[in-house]
């Protein structure tokens, strides 16, 4: 199984250690991800600005791949969000398509509309299938309780999505249930990180993941689990600043890891290729959980 | 004389040209508060962080980055092997070429005592030198002209550095072949040199040279008889032969003479050699007084740039280092546009025509601007845009063939820029993301203030939110509104509307807080009822519109389907456009 990785803008910078753990994780189920090196942005930021020019910067991903006859494979909702709403305004939109590929035809490319786009969470449960990973599964978590974070670009508009029911999805509550782990249900489970207000409104978008926070806890949990560059930083660094600022509030904090990370520790995988101790968040203590 | 006193003119201009673009280095900041240090602390911080790096372990990093990447060009290899090879040729060539035979006086004679221009290996290797260096000029034309590289630009300044490279070399190969034939050139040698002015003894060396070394003589003409060339072959022995070598060496300039042969006598009289001679060291000259000027003052530059940014880290080193290295950094770029075709956002400036996207050209403008160049409202926002249209993936510092951090770069400049009062709508954008992780150790104030300007143009722009009396002015309906949305795709989706208001409910934003039409404006439901009835002013002055995260709950939710995120989004899109074609800018710009 071969796909070409979007690679998240987010990740050279800030999250490293969720390229790492996916590479590890993948490569033990038998992925190949092929690095395209000239893939851009999915164009997920210049939405608000200019929609052509996200559409254009999708677009190209998708030709580029098209042209190397893959599949796309990403681990950021914002950019599964970006290029699968590209592709399905591409595939309604044939005036629009032409238009993209006016643009494109000065690199030589072209895009025809052969492309799928996949979630790394997608590709291990519909590709690869629960139970193949299942068999390989070395170690298990127990008593470890876990606030599946979906987050908003894997769900919705589920239109366009198709990924899970928007309003009542399981597959991700599965993929952390196959670990050993209780995905307890939470109130703000469905709702936005927040992420997309930091450093435009910082109180606002602190005061959605406190809500998410509160909730989480209230339900028992010890980790959020997510699979989305921009939730992880929300809920990492971003939180990490919470707490600094508003110590006052009394204060609840909870780790996230990431969905690669929970994976590769039950896998055998050993806890620096998957970057455990680069999150601003200690999660370290998750390995006490391990049975 | 001539030759001494340009030598002499090129050489103070090219010092002073020196010494003032490094004295730019320690003046120019985009950072105020470095500005008022002054050059002289400048210097010496730099000084002492020279010092404090060369005697410490870090010199072996610095050794092997000056092996790797200075001499090797390891950074260029790995992004573009054509490029790697083009530049080697020129690298390797222009540096043989300066050791060896430019300043042969200082160097080589000193190293081989019976050196001379005109000998082996010394004949050769200048020929081999000048075909790297063509073999190098010729693809830097054919990238620069021919093959369609995706966001390369070539501006003055990258013509202006290969035309005075191919007019030097081509120059000093033509003269050398025009000297191979000249019969003048021939004679002065023989009054200079040879020991004897029989007549008889001088018509056998000249036919002796005819023959083996391409000078074409009025005198004489082969087939010669064998008696005379041998008896030339022992004049020339003794006479000529511990200072030429068979010119066949030269294997180039050798083409040439044989070229030019049918004319040469003719071309030879009307001075050709001197002329030649003239315009090689003159393109020299000028070449090496407008160095400093040019692009080709990357060959100091580059590599201080490599080596500078091997040892030196945000974190730790002094940040009038920094800010020092960010400047001269912006002499060492070599605008070969590597940075503008691997850059994640290059792309986009193919629907936003704004040159400053891409890293190639934005660094250009960074350069005007830090000089103090006089710029206008119009060419500042654009800037400014340039910069902050940038998710900071890091691909532009990655490959950078000469290690420039540019991505620090665009940092500083894009705070020092905000900072000075110029609304930029996008910081109301996920783009400020990145902003916001790395606000370590920025006062409150600073950070906030970028987003409280483009917050007041908003308000400049779309006065109505002021109206304290809720009543609104018809002059700011605009009936044909709804029929230019859509081009997300969504359009008229919005006309099934029956304002149930489940948008606004299911909104994470409106639900946090408790009176959400005071802090918001118009919320969801009643932006999509105000998108209706046209009157836009109301939906962009709305906060609402500027805090939707995107999630796309309401969307999700609608009833009657109506695409309420993507119609937001494409408000939002409007909204940015309409002021930053606007005039609200400058209106501001004036103001602060």
């Amino acid at each position: 199984m071969k796909f070409a990785l979007q690679r998240c803008c987010t990740t050279p910078t800030f999250l490293k250690q969720y390229e790492s753990s996916t590479n590890a994780v993948l490569g033990k189920l038998g992925v190949a991800l092929i690095d395209m090196k000239d893939f851009n942005c999915c164009g997920y930021p210049l939405k608000n600005f200019d929609f052509k020019a996200y559409l254009l910067s999708s677009a190209r991903n998708l030709s580029l791949a098209e042209k190397e006859n893959l599949n796309i494979m990403t681990f950021c909702n914002c950019c599964y969000g970006s290029l699968k709403h590209a592709r399905h305004v591409l595939m309604e939109d044939d005036s629009l398509r032409k238009e993209m590929n006016v643009v494109l035809d000065k690199e030589n490319l072209c895009y025809n509309n052969n492309v799928k786009v996949k979630h790394l969470l997608e590709v291990l449960y519909r590709d690869i299938g629960i139970d193949s990973i299942r068999d390989l599964i070395s170690k298990k978590f127990k008593g470890l309780k876990i606030a599946t974070h979906y987050g908003c670009h894997l769900l919705r508009p589920r239109k366009i999505m198709q990924f899970d029911n928007p309003f009542a999805p399981t597959l991700f509550d599965e993929l952390v249930e196959i670990t050993g782990a209780e995905s307890v249900p939470w109130a703000t489970k469905l709702e936005c990180c927040g992420s997309p207000l930091y450093g435009v409104d910082d109180e606002l978008s602190m005061d959605l993941m406190e809500n998410k926070i509160i909730d989480a806890k209230k339900s028992g949990a010890n980790y959020f689990c997510v699979a989305c560059c921009y939730c992880q930083l929300q809920f990492d660094r971003v939180q990490k600043v919470m707490i600094s600022k508003r110590n006052g509030n009394g204060h609840q904090k909870l780790p996230s890891i990431l969905y690669t990370q929970l994976l590769g520790l039950c896998l055998g995988i050993d806890p620096d290729t998957l970057g455990i101790n680069q999150n601003e968040l200690d999660i370290g203590q998750i390995v006490k959980f391990l049975s | 004389m001539f030759f001494h006193a340009s030598l002499y003119l090129s050489l103070i201009i090219f010092s002073i040209g020196l010494i003032y673009k490094v004295s730019t280095w320690f003046r120019y900041s985009f950072d105020e508060e470095i500005k008022r240090i002054g050059a002289f602390k400048r210097v010496s911080a730099a000084l002492k962080g020279i010092l404090m790096t060369v005697f410490s372990p870090k010199i072996l990093l610095l050794i092997r980055v000056f092996i790797l990447d200075v001499l090797i060009q390891g950074r260029l290899f790995k992004e573009d092997f054509l490029r790697w090879f083009m530049h080697m040729c020129l690298f390797w060539g222009f540096m043989s070429l300066l050791i060896v035979h430019s300043l042969d006086k200082l160097i080589t004679s000193k190293l081989f005592t019976n050196y001379s221009s005109t000998l082996n290996p010394f004949l050769f290797l200048r020929n081999l030198f000048f075909v790297l260096i063509l073999l190098g000029l010729g693809i830097a034309v054919y990238r620069r002209f021919f093959m369609k590289v995706p966001r390369l630009f070539s501006h003055m300044r990258d013509h202006f550095a290969i035309a005075i490279l191919s007019l030097i070399m081509i120059s000093g190969i033509l003269l050398e072949g025009a000297k191979i034939v000249s019969y003048t050139k021939y004679q002065g040698m023989v009054e200079d040199y040879a020991d004897t002015d029989e007549s008889e003894a001088l018509k056998n060396l000249e036919s002796y040279w005819v023959e083996n070394f391409g000078v074409v003589s009025p005198n004489v003409k082969g087939p010669f008889e064998a008696t005379v060339l041998a008896n030339g072959r022992e004049l020339n022995e003794t006479n000529c032969a511990a200072c030429h070598s068979r010119p066949n060496w030269a294997f180039v300039s050798y083409g040439v003479s044989k070229a030019i042969k049918p004319v040469a006598a003719g071309l030879d009289r009307a001075g050709l050699t001197d002329f030649l001679w003239y315009v090689h060291f003159l393109a020299c000259f000028i070449g090496l007084a407008y160095l400093p000027f040019s692009k080709m003052f990357h060959i100091f530059t580059s590599p201080l740039s490599l080596l500078a940014n091997s040892v030196m880290d945000k974190e730790i080193s002094d940040p009038t280092n920094i800010t020092t290295r960010q400047i001269m950094e912006l002499d060492a770029c070599t605008h070969c546009g590597t940075c503008s075709l691997k850059c994640r956002v290059g792309i986009c400036f193919e629907e936003i025509p704004n040159v400053n996207i891409l890293p190639s050209e934005k660094l250009a403008s960074v350069k005007a601007l830090v000089a103090g160049k006089k710029l206008s409202d119009h060419e500042l926002s654009r800037i400014q845009e340039g910069l902050y249209l940038c998710t900071n993936c890091t691909n532009c510092t990655v490959v950078c063939p000469v290690g420039i951090n540019l991505q620090d770069l665009w940092f500083n400049v894009r705070e020092a820029m905000l900072q000075k009062g110029y609304p930029e709508l996008l910081t109301l954008s996920t783009l400020s993301f990145y902003r916001g992780l790395s606000r370590n150790g920025r006062g409150e104030q600073s950070y906030r203030k970028p987003i409280a300007i483009a917050k007041r143009a908003l308000e400049e722009e779309f006065k109505l939110k002021d109206a304290d009396n809720h009543t609104l002015n018809l002059t700011n309906i605009d009936t044909g509104f709804k029929k230019i949305l859509g081009i997300s795709n969504q359009g008229n989706t919005f006309s099934y509307c029956f304002t149930c208001k489940t948008c606004t409910v299911s909104c994470p934003v409106v639900r946090n807080f408790e009176n959400p039409p005071k802090r918001l404006g118009l919320v969801p439901h009643q932006i999509i009822h105000a998108a209706l009835l046209g009157v836009k002013d109301l939906i962009f002055s709305s906060d609402m519109l500027w805090l939707c995260l995107g999630c796309y709950q309401c969307q999700e939710n609608c009833p009657q389907g109506v695409k309420v995120t993507d119609i937001l989004y494409e408000l939002k899109n409007m909204a940015m456009k309409h002021i930053k074609g606007g005039k609200t800018i400058s209106i501001m710009r004036e103001k602060s």
